[in-house]
């Protein structure tokens, strides 16, 4: 602990560096804090100018995904000697996203969290969430914040159409559904947010690192 | 409105491009051309620009009207091409009068011709692209019996090559590998498989990936993939051990692990194959797969 940089700094050596391909570098960090933080500084460098063109920068859970790179190789040897920062929180926009707290599988949940069904929605607008990353549909964010005593396993039969704007649990994630689809996870409430507007800009309500706060409505 | 009717729809016919870059990271598909070449080539003769919109057909072809008078040219997969029941050049510029139809009957081979018309097709952008995407829904719906397609104004003169072009290949499809990135999630056996195996082509696959049958693939590492970001080619290995070649419209972050990636230039003949196709995976190495492992 010498000085304020390193100080914030996760230690080095932390990033895997994996080949997709021969245009794509896939990093695999240890968490999903380090995921976040990496991206962060990948997007920061980018921003810089610092970082070679690159097409596609996709975050995961635990990865960055590098696509589109005119020289992986060179990239892969200079990637885990990067110096990345701890993420400051409360960095990154803050979208508001109400919700009505009336899921079909409320009492699934509440029963699984071992409260009442009204306190699921103050457990879970209660905490900040941020988006870790998107993908399964356009706008669809994978939001972490929730404790690890409220992860939440998937139902065992997805439902062949989960409709558009509602708020879900999976695993340690929320969700909620840009439009009408398939899907598996359990549903806690349902938002009048538009989510996804290709028209708009930006067409995704929540992107990467963008910070939520669920403020739940009366019925 | 410059446009052409659409007489015959055929089973899945889409308004293609090069697709939508730089929006992977909001779950966006890059969508395009499955055959990029034979878009291009068709566009070529056609005298548009390699990003201009053609449709591509599938399997069973189309029928159209043009308004007005109009350059179009059929590439990828070979078939009957005619105006007004009249046989014409399959991939060369072809003239078609106001009212005339032109059709393109049954892919003879591949699966997927494209059509190219002066002007190209002139739908709305969607973040960038025209095209359809059919995993997210994004861009204009797969064409339909009567609808109305709009052209745009045409760009240069028609090209024409000393030779008719190249078709879709026929016999066995021979992919290139490059191992990775989670090779490590399977086992010694099954890398072997994955090099020696003899896979066919299956009927179920569609626009989001080529699906294979064959010996399936074992994992050594049991457990779940925490969901991570999916390259176009990517060799996705779902429980059942058969793989999948992601094609254009393949999702963008996936939980199953990817046991190697094909690159760009053999996805072309991997989106011509027809179900029952033999296919043969043949590794390679790469630059940055070397450094990567010891990086």
């Amino acid at each position: 602990m010498n000085g304020p940089g390193r100080a914030h700094a996760l230690h080095p050596g932390s990033a895997t560096v994996r080949a997709a391909g021969s245009h794509a570098l896939l990093v695999e960090l240890e968490s999903g804090e380090h995921a976040e933080a990496f991206h962060a500084e990948v997007l920061r460098r980018r921003d810089a100018g610092e970082l070679p063109g690159v097409r596609e920068i996709v975050p995961g859970a635990r990865t960055v995904l590098l696509d589109g790179l005119d020289d992986p190789a060179a990239l892969a040897g200079e990637l885990p000697s990067w110096e990345v920062p701890r993420l400051e929180a409360g960095s990154g926009p803050l979208v508001e996203v109400p919700v009505r707290y009336d899921g079909a599988d409320l009492a699934e949940v509440a029963a699984l969290w071992g409260v009442a069904e009204e306190e699921v929605g103050r457990v879970h607008s209660g905490v900040e969430h941020h988006v870790a990353f998107c993908g399964f549909a356009p706008g669809f964010a994978y939001l972490t914040g929730l404790r690890a005593q409220y992860h939440m396993p998937r139902r065992s039969t997805p439902r062949t159409a989960v409709p558009a704007g509602s708020v879900a649990l999976a695993g340690p994630y929320t969700g909620v559904y840009p439009r009408s689809s398939p899907g598996g996870w359990q549903l806690i409430g349902t938002t009048r947010s538009t989510l996804w507007d290709p028209d708009r800009e930006p067409a995704a309500l929540l992107s990467p690192g963008t910070r939520v706060r669920f403020v739940m409505e009366d019925g | 409105m410059n446009g052409i009717e659409v007489v015959r729809a055929g089973v899945l016919t889409t308004v293609q491009d090069l697709g939508r870059t730089g929006y992977a990271h909001l779950g966006v598909p890059r969508g395009g051309a499955l055959d990029a070449p034979a878009h291009r080539l068709a566009n070529r003769l056609a005298g548009n620009p390699a990003e201009a919109a053609t449709l591509e057909t599938t399997v069973t072809g189309v029928a159209v009207r043009p308004r007005e008078p109009v350059t179009a040219a059929v590439t990828g997969a070979s078939a009957p091409v005619t105006v007004d029941g009249r046989p014409v050049a399959w991939g060369a510029p072809v003239r078609v009068p106001a009212g005339s139809v032109l059709e393109v009957g049954p892919a003879v081979h591949g699966l997927r011709s494209y059509l190219a018309f002066a002007g190209g097709v002139a739908v709305e952008p969607v973040l960038g692209s025209r095209c359809t995407d059919v995993l997210s829904g994004l861009g204009p719906a797969p064409l339909k019996d009567a609808d109305v397609v709009p052209l745009g104004d045409r760009h240069g003169p028609a090209a024409h090559l000393d030779g008719p072009p190249g078709g879709a290949p026929g016999g066995e499809l021979v992919l290139r590998v490059v191992l990775g990135p989670r090779d490590d999630w399977f086992t010694a056996g099954s890398l072997r498989t994955l090099g020696t195996g003899a896979y066919r082509v299956s009927a179920a696959g569609n626009r989001i990936g080529l699906r294979l049958e064959g010996p399936p693939l074992e994992r050594a590492v049991k457990g779940e993939l925490p969901s991570e970001g999916m390259v176009l080619g990517a060799v996705q290995v779902p429980p059942d051990g058969h793989p999948v070649v992601f094609l254009a419209d393949h999702p963008t972050t996936g939980g199953y692990p990817v046991i190697a990636v094909v690159p760009e230039p053999d996805l072309a003949p991997a989106a011509q194959a027809a179900p029952g196709t033999a296919v043969r995976f043949v590794p390679v190495r790469s630059a940055a797969r070397d450094r990567a492992r010891l990086g």
